[in-house]
Order: structure tokens, then C-alpha cells, then sequence
């Protein structure tokens, strides 16, 4: 096998080098990321399973569990019919102001949430704009589960978009027009072309979404008011259990959150060697 | 299946992309769409597929395309039933071979939609019309571009087309498998007989593969014809041009008949339309100094630098050239034996 021209010089360098710059990194990871994380399970666990299952049983917890399942299994669907959308419409039309959408899909990434959750609330609060008016149709927006939702929604707006734009950009609409004169129908050329053409990179902006979604806190804890076992999110939730000095259940909660966020990454991780694989693939027999 | 343009025109914004193009290609016909970039071949093709839709009309006569004498202006690309075959293959990366080229079929209303057997079995017919029998598993990125392209031509016959609509189906190919598909292409249209248009901006694979040819420039038509017509009786300076090599010589052009004469005439004379001398041959003759000699090819390109400072190429056939002993530097005499004259107040 041949060196790679790369390769070959990395290998080249010192021995104690390269023990440095591998013990650097290994020490930084270990110190920063994976002993707090592990932190959160062994507090959880440390005084036994009784604790955890304590802590879960309580209502408050299962509550904020439900409240975060159903702001992220309202907000992923809604993306991703969304980002399909601004997706479709950014690369496969041209009309003016194209370029000029595209960057204010990413504002929710360049906002502080907290921004996000004042806007809310300017908006629909009692003394907002729209707030007075669906207040009197029994509508109540901000301090309620709906304001929840909406934050959620505001601050994962761009994952799938951002995922699908550049992947439809460079894939052009040609497959889609050679399927219609073929005779396919709209319906036929989305799921049968468009579709699978954008599997997973469409997947992999809905598990980022997932992510995000469940450990959204900034935008949320200014709209919800955190009223317990009502508008408390999973985030929230254990905010609120540490300010009471009730460590171990925080940590029970924390760990389930974290296990969450460690699937995703699990499944992230298995996504990106498929991509890779795939676009390796296509590469060699270019 | 016959297919007629009438005066349709075609702009993006100020861009006048087809302006009042008419053309007619007969049922059966392989006609190429011949010109440079630009020049709006491209967009005729999409506009006759339905992939783009003409300006409207001025009037009632005007924007029409038909297709077997139906206007089909209105009508959608489905509806039209084409063929279409893009540069870059378009084929469907996530399906086989074999499911390319059935898509067509599958695609169809439940109703009109044949049993699977006669669909696996016309797709197998056209595997092996495409030379690719045993091809039908594998996925495109495994194939040649060469195998793709004869891919998307399948795939595109499957629906047995009225028409069928290729848009530089070589261009994203080299040379020797270009060579090769568009002799291919050739003897696939004598067996199917399906009503061809080809776009193409290589003015070599035009004359060899269709029975005429129309060339087009910004965004008109210069001239149609059989690739015999439009390269030995070019209607335009812009047809002699673009078909081939030729030199331009400015002068007076005496009219044989009437003794008229034409000032500042431009001459057109393709290289191989130049006798080469080692003595004046008459009037006609131009004094010249050979610059280099190319031997490579069924002829030798002599490039030479006459007394009026102009640099000329003479194609001389390499058997003649053999026995002529010319060398670099020599004084020689060119003559043409034949021209096309394009001045404002006359044409050929």
C-alpha cells in the first residue's frame, strides 16, 4: 500500500511529539467531558437505583417529561415538513430575495435564546401584539404549554433546512425532470427520487433537531415561568430540583437527559459514516 | 411522428434566448441542432420536451409547437410523451440498472401499467439493445459514463416515445468513447426509427450522425440542410465558420457572368480547397513562405505566411504530399481552386 503524501509527514514527526499531542488531546477530553459526564450517572447512582426511582416517580418529573416529548415530537415533524420546504423552494426556484432567505434561516442560530424567549413574549404575552387578542378567544401563549412549544420551535428552526440546502444545491433538479417525463407524477418523483436521494441527510438534521429540542433551556425558562409540573421542561426541571438543594433527583433527571443526548450522538456518529461511505463511494467511480 | 416549430420566441428577462424560430423534422428523422454556446439550441430542445414554455403569442398562428400537426404548446412534459436524455445522465443513483430503465413503466396508472413480466421482459429487450445484457444489478456509480449514457437512452425508450430529445448526450464524454457511441447512436436510430433531436455544440458529430442539420446562431437559425448541404453550400459566413477550419480572405470579387464587381468582399477558402505550387498557377495565385509543416493525419497541414501578411492553412492530402518535397521556409504559390464569397450585396 502506497503512504498517503499527508500521512507519511505526520508519521515522520518525533515520537515524543506526537505523545504530546495525543496525551494533550486524550487529557482535555477526559478531564472536560467525560468525567463530568460521568459524573451525572455515578451522583445518580450513588445512593442506589431507590433515589432514581424516587425521583422519577415523582409527578413534577414525569410531567416535565411529557412537556419535553411532546414540544420536541410537535417541533421535529413541523421542522422537517419545513426544512423540506425552504429546502425545495431555495434550489429548485429562483426568485428574488433567494440568497437573502437562506441566511435569515440561520438567525436562530446567531440569536441568544434568551432574545428568542423576550420576543415571545412581546408577541404574545397579555400586553403583546397578538396576546390580548387570543387571550380573549381563552388562548394563553406565554407562562403555558403552547409558549413552550413555540420557543422550541424558534430556536431548532434551521437544522433541517441548513442539512438539505446543500445537498439539494449540488444534486439539481435534473433526476426530478427526467422522472416526470418519464410520465412519474409530483407525488411519484418526491417519494420515489427526491426522497431518497435526501435520506440521510434529511435523518441526520432531524436527530440534531431531536437533540436540541429536549435540551433547549434559555428560550423555554423565559416563556415558561417555570410553574412545576405544568410548563417545566426536562432542563428546567432539573434547574429547579438543584435550586432546592435535591441533588440526587436533579442528577436521576440529568442522566436520563444525558443518555438521550448520547443515543443521538451514537446515531449521529453511524449517520456520518454512512454519508461518508456513500460520498466515497461516488467518488471513486466518478 | 413529425414535429413542427412555428415562430416561437423565447426570453429570460432582456435575454432573448429563441427569437421567431421555425423548424419542421420529419417522422422518423435523426436532426441535429448544431452551434456554440449560447446560441439557443438548448432551449428550443427544452421548449419542444416542455421543459421550458415559449413567450405567448402575438397571434393566432404564431407559438405553436406540434407535434404530428396537434399543437401541444399547452400541453406538459408527461403529456407529451418524450424521450428525454440529459448531458449528465440524470440517472436515478439509488436505483439498479435495471429498475432505471423499468421507472417509466412502473411509474404508470394502475390501469395502464403492464403486468410485471412484460415489463422484465422489454426491460431485458433493451439491455440488450444497449449491449449491457448482465448490467441490469449493478448501480450507476459502477458504470462508464459511456454505460450511463446508454442507460439513460433506455430508460428514455422504454416509454416508447413519440419523440425522442437528446441534449449533448456526449458531451460529458471523451473522445474515442464519443467516437464510438455516436456510430452506435447511428445504427440504433436505423433499427427504432423513433423521430430524433440532438443537441450538440461539436460540429463533427452533426455531420456524422444526422440526415440534417440546423445551425443555429444567437438565438435563430442560420441554415437547414443535409450535412452534405450545409458544409459544401454554407448559406452564411457564420455556417463556413463554425463547420470546419477555413481561411478569410478580403478582396475584389469579379462576378464571372457580369463582370460585376464587389469591393471588399470577404473570400472564405477551407484549407483543403488550396492548391499548393512551387510555381504561379495565374492571377488567382498568392506568393507565400512556408512557417511549419503538420505531417500527422490522412492529410498534411502546411501553414503558411503570404506576401500580404496573412497566415494561411493549406490541407494537402499525405499522399500527394509525399511526392512534393516542400520544406520550411521554401517560396510557394497558393491558389484557390474553389471559394465562397459573403459580402452585404452577395452570397453564394
Amino acid at each position: 500500500m502506497s503512504r498517503v503524501s499527508g500521512l507519511s509527514d505526520a508519521s515522520r514527526d518525533p515520537k515524543w511529539v506526537q505523545w504530546i499531542l495525543i496525551g494533550t488531546t486524550v487529557g482535555f477530553v477526559t478531564l472536560l467531558l467525560i468525567l463530568p459526564l460521568g459524573v451525572i450517572f455515578w451522583e445518580a447512582f450513588r445512593k442506589g437505583l431507590k433515589t432514581f426511582t424516587i425521583a422519577l416517580s415523582d409527578r413534577n418529573a414525569r410531567s416535565a417529561i411529557g412537556l419535553t416529548l411532546l414540544a420536541t415530537a410537535i417541533c421535529v415533524p413541523l421542522n422537517m415538513v419545513f426544512g423540506l420546504a425552504a429546502a425545495w423552494a431555495t434550489t429548485k426556484y429562483s426568485f428574488p430575495g433567494k440568497s437573502l432567505l437562506i441566511s435569515i434561516i440561520d438567525l436562530p442560530f446567531a440569536i441568544s435564546p434568551v432574545i428568542a424567549g423576550l420576543m415571545l413574549i412581546l408577541l404574545y404575552g397579555i400586553h403583546g401584539w397578538f396576546g390580548g387578542v387570543l387571550q380573549s378567544f381563552g388562548l394563553q401563549v406565554i407562562f403555558a404549554v403552547p409558549g413552550v412549544v413555540l420557543a422550541t420551535i424558534f430556536v431548532t428552526v434551521p437544522f433541517v433546512a441548513r442539512e438539505l440546502i446543500p445537498v439539494m444545491q449540488e444534486q439539481g433538479s435534473e433526476q426530478e425532470w427526467a422522472a416526470i417525463s418519464l410520465g412519474a407524477s409530483a407525488w411519484q418523483t418526491f417519494t420515489k427520487v427526491t426522497l431518497p436521494n435526501i435520506f440521510f441527510p434529511l435523518l441526520y438534521g432531524v436527530l440534531l433537531c431531536t437533540a436540541r429540542a429536549m435540551g433547549e433551556f434559555g428560550a423555554v425558562s423565559v416563556v415558561s415561568s417555570n410553574i412545576r409540573g405544568l410548563t417545566n421542561t426536562v432542563p428546567l426541571q432539573i434547574d429547579a430540583l438543584y435550586n432546592d438543594y435535591n441533588a440526587p433527583a436533579a442528577f436521576a433527571l440529568a442522566s436520563i437527559l444525558a443518555s438521550l443526548s448520547i443515543l443521538t450522538l451514537l446515531a449521529k456518529s453511524w449517520l456520518e459514516s454512512r454519508i461518508e461511505h456513500r460520498s466515497k463511494e461516488s467518488e471513486e467511480n466518478q | 411522428m413529425s414535429v413542427e416549430v412555428q415562430h416561437v420566441s423565447k426570453t429570460f428577462g432582456s435575454y432573448k434566448a429563441i427569437e421567431d424560430v421555425s423548424l419542421k423534422v420529419h417522422s422518423g428523422e435523426l436532426v441535429a441542432l448544431l452551434g456554440p454556446s449560447g446560441s439557443g439550441k438548448t432551449t428550443l430542445l427544452r421548449m419542444i420536451a416542455g421543459l421550458e414554455v415559449p413567450d405567448p403569442p402575438a397571434n393566432q398562428d404564431e407559438g405553436k409547437i406540434l407535434f404530428f400537426d396537434q399543437d401541444v404548446a399547452t400541453r406538459s412534459v408527461s403529456e407529451r410523451q418524450v424521450g428525454f436524455v440529459f448531458q449528465h445522465y440524470a440517472l436515478f443513483k439509488h436505483m439498479s440498472v435495471f429498475e432505471n430503465i423499468a421507472f417509466g413503466l412502473r411509474v404508470r396508472p394502475r390501469s395502464q401499467r403492464l403486468p410485471k413480466a412484460q415489463i422484465d421482459q422489454r426491460v431485458k429487450e433493451l439491455l440488450q439493445l444497449i449491449q449491457l445484457e448482465g448490467f441490469g444489478n449493478r448501480f450507476p456509480l459502477q458504470l462508464s459514463g459511456g454505460q450511463r449514457q446508454r442507460v439513460a437512452l433506455a430508460r428514455a425508450l422504454a416509454i416508447e416515445p413519440k419523440v425522442l430529445l437528446l441534449d449533448e448526450p456526449f458531451g460529458a464524454l471523451d473522445a474515442k468513447v464519443r467516437q464510438k457511441l455516436r456510430e452506435w447512436l447511428r445504427r440504433l436510430h436505423e433499427q427504432v426509427h423513433t423521430t430524433t433531436i440532438l443537441v450538440t455544440h461539436d460540429q463533427e458529430e452533426a455531420l456524422e450522425v444526422a440526415d440534417r442539420v440546423v445551425v443555429m446562431n444567437h438565438a435563430k437559425i442560420e441554415q437547414i440542410g443535409t450535412p452534405e448541404e450545409v458544409f459544401h453550400n454554407p448559406a452564411s459566413e457564420f455556417v463556413i465558420d463554425f463547420l470546419g477550419s477555413v481561411n478569410v480572405f478580403s478582396g475584389r470579387h469579379v462576378e464571372p457572368s457580369s463582370e460585376a464587381k464587389t469591393d471588399g468582399a470577404k473570400i472564405y477558402v477551407r484549407p483543403h480547397e488550396l492548391q499548393i505550387s512551387k510555381e504561379s498557377l495565374g492571377s488567382a495565385s498568392i506568393s507565400a513562405q512556408i512557417q511549419r509543416i503538420q505531417r500527422a493525419g490522412t492529410s498534411a497541414k502546411v501553414f503558411v505566411h503570404t506576401n500580404k501578411e496573412q497566415n494561411v492553412r493549406v490541407d494537402v492530402p499525405i499522399h500527394e504530399f509525399q511526392f512534393m518535397d516542400l520544406e520550411i521556409h521554401q517560396q510557394v504559390f497558393i491558389t484557390p481552386l474553389q471559394s465562397h464569397v459573403f459580402s452585404p450585396d452577395y452570397t453564394i
